[in-house]
């Protein structure tokens, strides 16, 4: 029996009977079909209950971009069943088949084809069944709202899984509903879920306790890198009711309740080894970038800031633990829990309820390892919400960086490019303009600030480094920056995603005001395009951005709804990074600790916002959540040459510093 | 165990034995399991545990119950009221005013201080009376145009 089978029976069994189709990756029937072995990688399973309840089960998580909704819309096209009878069972590791994670805009290009391959395949097999349970011509039956019908009758779905014998994988080809049919696809079905987040009742892991929980508190060091040199943990332990956990430079505490717990870790003293330098003050210096006669852009290491701080519930029972954490990555965090306790994966469950948001910044388990530590050493429950400082101060940053640009352009066109980046990520490094010589590196770097993935990766930098520089050609030319573009672009895609911004923007006709100004960027990045246009206003060495124009174009739009306030959040989340977010280090000490020395956007910084959706029902669907962010802060820095006469170099823009 | 402090959420009363300076977001987080309110920064900078204070908006991450006195407070699990959804939270949930949805408890009950105070308010008002409520998914436009509904439907 194959590994998938043992499963299956496993899962079948849990679920109390019913038909199960195991959802393959596309390789996976591939290889079925060329009747090789069948794989022993499963994607997501998907279920129908004796009572017809429909059940997906994904490693993808929810964390505010809405896979739940558009798995649920995927499964509810393809079975033909009401959106609102398809449940999404995600990121709980004992029940759902391994999954890298939910990031790199992967949910809707890889696994949403294939769940809508396995409930079509499901949906025929169910015609199959009822054709001979009803003994009539499967042609003659149509599945629609959960039954199957014909002149002989019909079958409720859950008759047909309460008698569903199929026991091997369906290599058949089955055909897609094709966009042109979409009822459920497609469509603005409302978020999954909204219900529980309008009354307040969804338990995000943060919100989570169970009888018997300890609230834990965790000693956390002053500086990168610092090494406790002696540590005293006696006041703490003398307090009724508090735990102290130690574990070489692991040192925790755990109460009956948060006050206590903090109360005793603020009565522990220790003294640290401190030899950190590292300040962000000097970026080029920090990632020891020689200098250069090219034009040098810089990006400062910015916080994800989720408002959701990390947060675990860790429940140690026997020689098991169960985790309840938020994180894209529940099968990684498994793995991070079972090394740090020295169990076996098999020990760790891991569940993830949906998420109050990551962008990037929740890849890792570090509130779920110190939950777990904790928990196994002291034998009950455990729980860990991080406070805003600890989120600034230890979570990993979208890295800084440094971007040194060469180009040359002879009559407005580009002849030659060239284009490194120190440490921030390759990500976008590549140019969507035509140029015939071109030379286009990443150059990795040991960062000593702790740092990783974030909404669209390197692309803002390399983006923002990349069209800022075409913002400074276009001046020289003495050309205008959307004809500049238009110019340079062979890629129609590209081309008629600026073009539909720069109309809707009214760019060739625009009035600007004295102090004003407007700019335009654009950029590709993860199969979708994106142009932005800005106009903005400077006063008093402030920016402000009035208005904001984005035209987006992500292959087959899968929910406008959903996609409109994806394109919106990320731009204004764009003008975050673009204008004021840094997270600053000086000898080594993180600098940054709330909100109140992080800005981050407002309702009174939202400028006019505007969208333009190229819908394009010829290509497959592209991930929407990242790329919209990448344009933002290009165009602002374009629109400040007409504001005032020059733009930056840096992110965040930063007016009170010369150019 | 400390003295008792009663407090009245959501109508009834009830008793916790914090200490008076423990901040009313714990309080009703940890002690009264309304983990509706959410915990966002704990300096008053967010608005994620906006819960209302004899109908005025406060910050309970700010707020010591010491304060509270025999005030009224409300936190979003009194908002909906035998299963059905306040004006305001039917005004986000039908706007699909969210993202990943962590905000929105804090974003309805300022909007909800604002829709009693002021139910005419101008762009302007609700902009000024929200920016302290903050969204890092950025879901302002669409919560803005939930605010507004919600503001028309209560007139």
């Amino acid at each position: 029996m194959s590994l998938i089978e043992i499963t299956r029976r496993q899962l079948l069994k849990a679920l109390g009977g019913g038909f199960l189709v195991a959802v393959l990756p596309a390789w996976a029937i591939a290889r079925l079909q060329r009747g090789q072995q069948a794989p022993q990688t499963v994607d997501a399973w998907l279920h129908i209950s004796a009572t017809g309840e429909v059940t997906v089960l994904t490693g993808k998580v929810e964390v505010g971009q809405n896979a739940r909704t558009s798995v649920t819309q995927a499964v509810a096209e393809e079975l033909r069943v009401a959106a609102s009878s398809v449940k999404v069972v995600m990121g709980d590791t004992d029940l759902v088949p391994f999954d890298r994670g939910t990031f790199g805009s992967q949910t809707t290009p890889q696994m949403i084809p294939q769940i809508r391959r396995a409930a079509a395949t499901m949906r025929e097999a169910l015609v199959d069944m009822a054709a001979e349970r009803l003994s009539v011509a499967r042609s003659s039956l149509v599945a629609a709202d959960g039954v199957v019908t014909g002149c002989g009758g019909s079958l409720t779905y859950g008759e047909l899984a309460a008698g569903a014998k199929i026991t091997k994988a369906i290599p058949r080809e089955v055909a897609l509903t094709p966009v042109s049919d979409w009822k459920v696809m497609g469509t603005a079905v409302a978020k999954v879920g909204a219900y529980e987040m309008v009354n307040g009742a969804h338990k995000f892991a943060s919100d989570m306790m169970v009888e018997g929980m300890l609230w834990a508190k965790v000693l956390r060091s002053p500086s990168i890198g610092a090494k406790i040199g002696t540590v005293d943990v006696s006041k703490a332990q003398a307090m009724v009711g508090v735990r102290v956990v130690r574990d070489g430079e692991f040192v925790a505490v755990a109460a009956p309740s948060l006050r206590l717990a903090t109360a005793a870790r603020d009565a522990i003293t220790a003294e640290w080894v401190e030899t950190s330098k590292v300040s962000t003050g000097d970026l080029p210096k920090l990632f020891a970038v020689p200098s250069t006669e090219r034009v040098r852009y810089t990006c400062a290491y910015i916080a994800h800031a989720p408002l959701e701080p990390r947060a675990a519930l860790a429940v140690w029972a026997g020689d098991k633990i169960t985790v309840h954490t938020g994180t894209s990555r529940p099968f990684g965090v498994r793995t991070e829990v079972a090394t740090a306790l020295g169990i076996p994966e098999e020990k760790v469950r891991v569940i993830v309820p949906d998420t109050g948001s990551g962008y990037g910044g929740k890849h890792y388990g570090d509130a779920a390892v110190e939950a777990a530590r904790i928990s196994k050493a002291v034998g009950s429950p455990v729980k860990i919400v991080w406070t805003r400082e600890e989120e600034f101060k230890f979570a990993y940053c979208r890295p800084g960086g440094v971007i040194d640009v060469d180009a040359k352009v002879e009559d407005g066109e580009l002849q030659s490019w060239s284009h490194v980046n120190y440490n921030s990520g390759g990500a976008g490094l590549e140019t969507p303009y035509r140029v015939a010589q071109k030379s286009e590196r990443f150059q990795q770097f040991a960062s000593p600030i702790r740092q990783g993935s974030y909404r669209a990766l390197a692309s803002t930098f390399n983006n923002f480094a990349r069209e800022s520089h075409m913002n400074a050609l276009a001046r020289e030319a003495k050309m205008d920056l959307l004809d500049f573009r238009l110019a340079n672009l062979g890629d129609e895609r590209m081309i008629a995603v600026l073009n539909a911004c720069a109309e809707k923007f009214g760019w060739r006709t625009y009035s600007v005001e004295d102090g004003h100004g407007i700019g335009i960027a654009c950029g590709t990045e993860k199969g979708s395009y994106v142009a932005t246009a800005a106009e903005i206003a400077v006063k008093d060495n402030e920016i402000k951005v009035l208005r904001a124009v984005t035209a987006y174009e992500c292959g087959k739009v899968l929910n406008p709804a959903l996609l409109q306030l994806q394109i919106g959040g990320a731009v204004l989340q764009g003008l975050g990074g673009a204008l004021w977010e840094a997270v600053e280090y000086k000898d080594g000490r993180c600098e940054t600790s709330a909100f109140s020395s992080y800005r981050v956007p407002r309702y009174s910084d939202s400028p006019v916002l505007e969208t333009v959706v190229l819908d394009r029902p010829d290509l497959p669907p592209a991930g929407a959540g990242e790329t919209p962010i990448i344009a933002i802060a290009p165009a602002i820095n374009g629109a400040l040459f007409q504001a005032i006469g020059s733009q930056r170099n840096s992110l965040p823009l930063r007016l009170g510093l010369l150019p | 165990m400390g003295a008792l402090t009663k407090l009245r959420v959501n109508g009834a009363v009830r008793e916790t034995d914090a200490p008076e300076g423990t901040s009313l977001l714990e309080v009703l987080r940890n002690d009264l399991d309304l983990t509706g309110t959410k915990y966002g920064g704990g300096e008053g900078m967010c608005g994620a545990c906006t819960v209302l204070l004899d109908g005025v908006a406060v910050r309970s991450c700010i707020t010591p119950i010491s304060a509270v006195g025999d005030g009224a407070v409300e936190t979003i699990e009194g908002c909906e009221i035998d299963n059905h959804l306040s004006v305001v939270q039917q005004a986000f949930a039908d706007q699909g005013a969210m993202q990943c949805g962590y905000c929105v408890p804090g974003m309805v009950m300022s909007a909800t201080a604002l829709l009693r105070k002021n139910p005419k308010a101008t762009d302007k008002e609700i902009i000024e009376h929200m920016d302290g409520n903050v969204c890092r998914c950025c879901g302002y436009p669409q919560m803005l145009k939930a605010i507004k509904s919600a503001l028309g439907a209560g007139q």
